[in-house]
């Protein structure tokens, strides 16, 4: 199959989520990447939004994964880094691909636990389906439909680059 | 036939399974339990402390010895991992009625317990635990007899790498009860695998074990000449029961020789940081103008102590975990 082109992309979801912006009347948000590849988009959706260095933040999702038990801890736990106070913060969530959700439950669970935000909308550049939990982004690039068994790959931070496997 | 320690507590893929000792360990796995442990400090310092990590696991704290802080740091440890955690004090309780130590174990064993934290005064205890009683339990060694206390000497490295950057090149003398010290033991094999310039024990030579150069340590026995140049200097606790044996004169003897006053840390580099595991005896190894003074970071080893025994707990937990996912594939 083609692969779509990245950069056009990234251009496509920065524009959208302006347009969603402007419609929800969100003002100031906190732009939060999901390390690794959602740091990466998050940056480039930052600067195309000229939003300040301090409207961002990472976070490292390891610690509240659902597997665990089965996969063990992640050896690279390299933490969060997010503002002092996330409190009634219109947080905006950023991943690079949107697969079971299980991801989107662990970020959303570890930054309840940084404060109560005042929303949090979920962005995501590329949508493979196969979800397992009922979380959809609000705003997302493009949907991929894959084979079965495979799996697609983001490599960064410049360019950005799209592997499948 | 027992394996060694450093075999016994690794996985078959060498992640960690238990942790029984820092002798052996790699490189890159001592790092690893560093940046996970660095990690930890930035969740503990949010309103919410806990992350859900060992959700619904059950850690025991089986303290065969004393021990204050190291027991409640593990105790906070377990909480802030979000696991349910069961102290016993086993001197008071079972064993004092007659039951083997390996019936308690086994009957903790049989209350679906996950992990257990164990200080016990004869060297080996947790090893023994470990390779032979419950080996599906992942065991944290708390301090064994004069052998290991490794947490205590992974909270100490991560000191030294926060408030002198790296470890590597880094001069460090570690003084005082070098003989009976399960700390300095641990300390010494961390240090050399970590890359210090040059490990340093300091005291006087009934303190300090013969084989001591051996484990690559340079022994000196006056302050002036082991102090000069170091980064860190790590203070070991002096421990009083030790007087009654002959080893030392007095405490006040003991003081004036090696107690760390101003004046003997200046013959360390300027901006060397003092360490002490605790309990500090003031006024025996320490004055309270140095351990209270700006070069003192003994009460960041308290805190980086709870995010060490977080990343252990959590590194062991999850080695134990893909151990059983595999055998049961």
């Amino acid at each position: 199959m083609t692969l779509p082109n990245i950069e056009q992309i990234c251009q496509q979801l920065a524009h959208d989520l302006a347009d969603y912006l402007q419609q929800q009347n969100i003002h100031n948000p906190l732009l939060v990447g999901i390390r690794t590849g959602g740091v990466w988009v998050a940056e480039r959706l930052q600067s195309q939004l000229q939003l300040s260095d301090d409207a961002t933040g990472v976070l490292d999702i390891s610690f509240y994964r659902d597997d665990f038990t089965q996969h063990g801890l992640h050896p690279q736990v390299k933490g969060s880094e997010l503002p002092e106070s996330i409190e009634d913060r219109h947080i905006i969530l950023v991943d690079d691909v949107i697969m079971s959700g299980r991801t989107i439950r662990a970020a959303m669970h570890e930054l309840f636990d940084f404060g109560r935000p005042a929303s949090i909308t979920l962005v995501c550049l590329l949508d493979i389906g196969r979800r397992e939990l009922p979380i959809q982004p609000d705003v997302c690039g493009t949907r991929l439909d894959l084979a079965d068994g495979q799996l697609v790959k983001l490599g960064g931070p410049n360019p950005l680059t799209l592997t499948i496997a | 036939m027992t394996t060694h320690p450093s075999q016994v507590q690794l996985t078959e893929d060498g992640r960690l399974k238990h942790f029984l000792t820092t002798e052996g360990l790699s490189k890159a796995l001592l790092t690893e339990i560093l940046d996970t442990a660095d990690s930890f400090i930035s969740t503990q310092e949010r309103g919410v402390k806990k992350v859900p990590l060992l959700r619904g696991k059950t850690v025991v704290n089986l303290f065969f010895e004393n021990s204050t802080r190291t027991r409640s740091t593990f105790e906070l440890a377990a909480k802030r991992l979000s696991a349910d955690i069961l102290n016993l004090d086993i001197a008071k309780s079972a064993t004092a009625k007659g039951e083997t130590l390996m019936d308690t174990l086994w009957n903790l064993e049989a209350m679906y317990s996950d992990m257990f934290v164990v200080r016990h005064a004869d060297s080996g205890a947790a090893h023994f635990i470990a390779e032979q009683v419950t080996p599906n339990v992942a065991i944290i060694n708390a301090g064994d007899g004069r052998h290991a206390h490794p947490t205590q000497a992974m909270l100490d490295m991560l000191t030294i790498r926060r408030h002198q950057h790296s470890i590597e090149g880094k001069v460090v003398a570690i003084v005082g009860d070098i003989l009976h010290s399960r700390v300095a033991r641990s300390q010494i094999h961390a240090l050399r695998t970590l890359g210090a310039a040059e490990v340093r024990v300091i005291g006087p030579g009934t303190l300090l074990p013969r084989d001591i150069e051996a484990l690559g340590a340079k022994p000196f026995y006056n302050m002036k000449d082991g102090l000069r140049d170091c980064d860190v200097v790590i203070m070991l606790r002096l421990q009083k029961e030790r007087m009654n044996n002959a080893l030392l004169p007095s405490e006040s003897e003991f003081f004036k020789l090696y107690g760390l006053t101003t004046e003997k840390l200046a013959f360390a580099k300027p901006n060397a940081i003092v360490m002490h595991p605790g309990p500090i005896n003031r006024g025996v190894e320490i004055e309270s103008a140095v351990a209270d003074g700006p070069q003192s970071v003994i009460l960041h080893q308290v805190s980086y102590g709870i995010a060490v025994r977080m990343a252990v707990m959590s590194m062991a937990m999850s080695g134990q975990q893909t151990q059983a996912t595999e055998e049961q594939a």
